[in-house]
């Protein structure tokens, strides 16, 4: 008798607790989904670099754009922009990376034959490299990758990518040829 | 029935005139079962008319006997009350051993409960009082890790998680006191949120031996029992005082307990414990400095044939996480695998920042109990339980104190037993338990929900008859049927839920699509069926034979059944499956028993297989804009596990005793014929031990602990492209490391003070070489190395 007045009990629970209410969604507020380089220089076109990840850590992989080749022996300056765009309108990352300058640094590898020096131009508040701001000097013909590097926390100051540390906040890797 | 036995004493004492009375009788009244202390026991020496009383030790001396035999009687309020005869030849030591009558007198306090659910055909493995509280300054999967066949999940050395013969997170389940712990136990760094000072005795059933709290228990159950309240007038109190050098901390837990002759009682209890980071024998385990406090209160009348009881307790517990285990991407962590070092060595501090865990338990419980004539006992008992999860992660801007995790877990059980003696020799228990539980996941951390928000109804019912055939044989047989629904929703990101081809399988529970995500309302059932069957047989007065056949049934946890997103704490991409069904396992256990005074032994081997067994492990390689992470795709396959636990003792003489344990299980994934990950490596624990009750009751204790190297394991290594270097390198996840040895010294005295009150000193050194060591079950010893050496100070107040 007391096992069914429980069960009469337990079912009450399942009649009653049933709600529609269904969750928000959650948009990632910290994701960066994209990172947008331009190259300028005097006399000659700009490229444009992009890497683009609208899912995240998804089973999508990032969607790489390059728009052109680079002039041999052209002076760049480059720009960095990161964008979340699973929100709408898109959010400027880089303004927060920029107000955090001293616990982010973005580094630049290159890879094979390309003929590329990078240099950050721009510092956080000690002194030390920033790097969303850069200059590029484009060498002698040649091709090869170009991997940019967005560390979160890196010992500052350091010789480079090997002995930054830190946490990989963003890196994409970009197919370069020079003409 | 008391009147009854003193008659007999009467009846059967022997009044004799010595020549040399000057003899003392001394040593200990023990519970049979579980070899706890009894205090308060009262023991009569008939003819002669003596009664002296055991005290908070158990404790008891009887002095100016002559050299001849005495009927003693022995009477504690929890007990049934025994005669015996001792020879009493000089002075005497005598250990009285008193079966608990728990189903007439104790079955309103938790102890008996718990008792009463257990299996009576699996041998326990049984932590008493006296050595939990040398772990008074640890966790509860420190304590249980002295045990042969229970190891643990480390994450760091404060998340500890109980590992029963190489299973653990949802396929172990904990009773803390009388409630099943319902508390995010899933994840594997979710360490048990019980405080190890809140119990008074924690046994460990390496199998599905509590069909009581259900039959889900594929591992093992643990089960963490308060002290036993006497029914008599009382007041008493203990304190202990831990401080450690490695850590710089300390602990202080205390508790009070009132009770009188009516019945009721009354306990507080409390813990404070604080440590600082702690060290490995070279540097600075930066950010792994634990801050815990809990308290709980009972409340409760006990009589014959009724008694209630209300009791809530509360556990929080901030815990930091290694700073150096916290990583981008695979690049990451092939530099920080690389570093002989962690990456991130800081000055040591008190101060927890993120990555770290803050979880906060609730635990609620009233019940109560009544006995029926010629039907049996009822009890009825409510718990609630809320645990609240905040898991802080590196985060950057006006998120950086934001908790990236945050979950609210509440349950609500009811549950309603029977308790009947069928006959002389058969007992008969059944029960219902309706379980009604919600999940809430925060959405303000801005962090897409790693759990989702779901509510659960379970309902359960089940039986056990066991059976004394004769003296020498008791059968057991049990059986228990769930029921589980499971209402979720589930925010799935939509190029997941179309890689995974759920838009053709599940099109029916998608309830909005999003621009980038599908919210979708997954309902599951799962009707679980779990069974023992076992028996004991006595085959001498030393000899005992256990043997028992468990089928136990675990329906998928959200984790397995939900996850798809990055675990930032393994940094790894974890992928569930909704289509999975309940884990089945078949397990049987021997074991063969000889206890004996000189040398006693435990052997117990035992072969576990599972179905639809739910393992986690690497699939592919994922790129994503942090660099490449390595996919865990949880699969369901067919397991064994097979192995062996030896628990042996032997004494020199009574003041010296060598302790042995040893421990194998070998896990092996039958489908894809490899084995298992995480399963614990051989090991074996060698200890000798002087204890001299003459002398202030000295206890010294040396132990060895040896692990050999985990030499079976599966690959799960992964290539990852290093822009620096442009080429791959190759991530070694699985290699094992190499075995280690360890050597402890601990040590006690116990010092009057006054006539009531005992203070206990304890010393130890841990890791007294300060061995520099990783253990293959600590998810962090790709980071760091464990543990250095440790001087504890132990300080026990019994008053």
């Amino acid at each position: 008798m007391k096992f069914l007045s429980l069960l009469g009990i337990s079912l009450l629970f399942i009649a009653c607790s049933k709600d529609d209410d269904t969750p928000d969604p959650v948009n990632e507020e910290e994701v960066i989904t994209t990172l947008k380089v331009t190259l300028t220089a005097e006399g000659v076109s700009n490229v444009m670099l992009e890497s683009r990840d609208l899912d995240g850590d998804g089973p999508n992989e990032p969607v790489i754009t390059v728009s052109g080749s680079l002039v041999a022996n052209t002076n760049y300056t480059g720009a960095i922009i990161l964008l979340n765009e699973t929100e709408d309108p898109a959010e400027d990352i880089t303004v927060e990376v920029e107000e955090e300058a001293d616990e982010h640094q973005f580094f630049y590898t290159t890879g094979g034959a390309l003929e590329i020096t990078a240099m950050a131009t721009n510092n956080d508040a000690n002194g030390n490299p920033l790097g969303t701001a850069f200059s590029l000097v484009a060498g002698t013909a040649s091709s090869g990758t170009l991997t940019f590097t967005l560390r979160h926390e890196p010992r500052k100051p350091n010789t480079g990518l090997s002995d930054a540390g830190g946490e990989t906040d963003f890196t994409a890797t970009f197919p370069i040829t020079i003409e | 029935m008391r009147a009854y036995a003193l008659v007999i004493l009467l009846l059967s004492s022997i009044l004799a005139i010595s020549q040399d009375c000057n003899n003392t009788l001394s040593g200990t009244v023990i519970d049979l079962h579980d070899g706890s202390l009894l205090a308060g026991a009262t023991l009569i020496v008939a003819g002669i008319e003596q009664a002296v009383e055991t005290d908070l030790d158990g404790k008891y001396v009887i002095t100016g006997l002559c050299n001849q035999t005495y009927a003693i009687q022995v009477y504690h309020p929890f007990c049934l009350t025994q005669g015996y005869k001792v020879e009493v030849s000089g002075d005497t030591q005598k250990i009285f051993r008193l079966e608990h009558h728990l189903e007439e007198l104790n079955q309103v306090t938790v102890a008996g409960k718990a008792f009463t659910a257990k299996t009576k055909t699996l041998a326990e493995s049984t932590i008493s009082k006296e050595v939990l509280e040398r772990f008074s300054s640890g966790s509860l999967g420190d304590a249980l890790n002295s045990l042969s066949g229970v190891s643990s999940l480390n994450t760091g050395n404060t998340v500890v998680k109980p590992l029963i013969n190489g299973l653990h997170s949802s396929r172990v389940v904990i009773i803390n006191n009388g409630v099943r712990m319902e508390d995010q136990e899933w994840g594997s760094e979710h360490a048990p949120n019980v405080d190890v000072n809140s119990a008074a005795n924690l046994s460990v059933i390496k199998g599905a031996g509590a069909l009581q709290y259900g039959g889900d228990a594929v591992g093992g159950v643990i089960v963490a029992e308060a002290a036993k309240i006497p029914v008599k007038d009382t007041l008493y109190g203990k304190t202990i005082l831990n401080g450690a050098s490695n850590g710089r901390g300390a602990s202080l837990t205390s508790q009070l307990t009132k009770s009188y002759q009516n019945g009721w009682y009354a306990n507080i209890q409390g813990t404070l414990k604080r440590f600082g980071d702690f060290e490995a024998p070279d540097y600075v385990l930066s950010n792994t400095a634990i801050f815990e406090r809990n308290a709980a209160l009972r409340v409760g009348r006990n009589r014959f044939n009724y008694g209630i009881e209300g009791y809530y307790s509360l556990f929080k517990n901030e815990i930091g996480i290694l700073r150096a285990s916290h990583l981008g991407g695979a690049q990451d962590q092939i530099r920080a695998i690389e570093s002989d070092q962690p990456l991130i060595i800081n000055d040591f501090t008190y101060a927890i920042v993120a990555p770290r865990q803050d979880v906060t338990h609730h635990l609620a419980r009233f019940k109560g109990f009544k006995r029926f004539d010629n039907f049996g006992k009822v009890s009825l008992q409510y718990d609630f339980q809320r645990n609240r999860r905040l898991e802080y992660d590196i985060r950057r801007g006006d998120d950086s104190n934001k908790a990236s995790l945050d979950l609210a877990l509440n349950t609500h059980t009811l549950m309603l037993d029977l308790d009947s003696d069928l006959s002389e020799k058969a007992r008969f228990k059944t029960g219902i338990m309706g379980r009604y539980q919600k999940n809430f996941a925060n959405p303000d951390t801005g962090v897409r929900r790693l759990i989702p928000d779901y509510t659960k109804y379970d309902l359960g019912v089940y039986g056990i008859v066991d059976y004394q055939f004769n003296d020498n044989l008791l059968l057991e047989v049990g059986g228990r049927l769930d029921y589980t629904y499971m209402d979720a929703f589930k925010f799935y990101r939509t190029s997941f839920w179309e890689s995974r081809n759920y838009d053709t399988l599940f099109s029916e529970i998608v309830v909005e699509e999003l621009s980038n995500q599908v919210l979708t309302n997954p309902q599951l059932t799962f009707v679980n069926p779990s069974a023992t069957v076992g028996a004991t047989y006595d085959l001498s007065e030393d000899y005992k034979l256990f043997f028992n056949y468990s089928l136990a049934s675990r329906a998928p946890n959200p984790s397995e059944l939900f996850s798809e997103g990055l675990h930032h704490s393994a940094s790894r991409i974890e992928l569930g499956d909704l289509a999975f069904n309940s884990e089945v396992g078949h397990k049987v256990a021997l074991s063969f028993q000889r206890a004996h005074e000189a040398f006693s032994f435990t052997v117990n081997p035992y072969i576990n297989s599972i179905q639809n067994f739910i393992v986690i492990e690497p699939t592919e390689i994922q790129q994503t804009v942090r660099g490449n992470f390595q996919v865990w795709e949880y699969r369901q396959t067919n397991a064994q596990l097979l192995g062996v636990d030896i628990d042996a003792s032997y004494a020199f003489t009574k003041k010296l005793r060598l302790e042995h344990q040893f421990s194998l299980v070998k896990g092996y994934d039958s489908t894809k014929n490899e084995p298992l990950i995480s399963i614990p490596a051989t090991n074996t624990k060698n200890a000798v031990v002087y204890q001299n009750s003459e002398m202030n009751n000295l206890r010294l204790s040396l132990k060895s602990a040896y692990v050999f190297r985990q030499n079976e394991y599966p690959n799960t290594n992964f290539e990852v492209f290093i822009p620096e270097i442009q080429a791959n390198k190759t991530i070694d996840l699985s290699t094992s490391p190499a075995a280690y040895h360890l050597l402890h010294f601990d040590s006690s005295i116990d010092i009057k003070v006054g006539t009531q009150a005992t203070l206990v000193v304890g010393f130890g050194v841990t890791n007294i070489f300060n061995t520099t060591y990783r253990n293959y079950l600590n998810r962090l010893r790709y980071y760091a190395d464990d543990l250095g050496r440790n001087f504890l100070l132990n300080l026990k107040f019994n008053y």
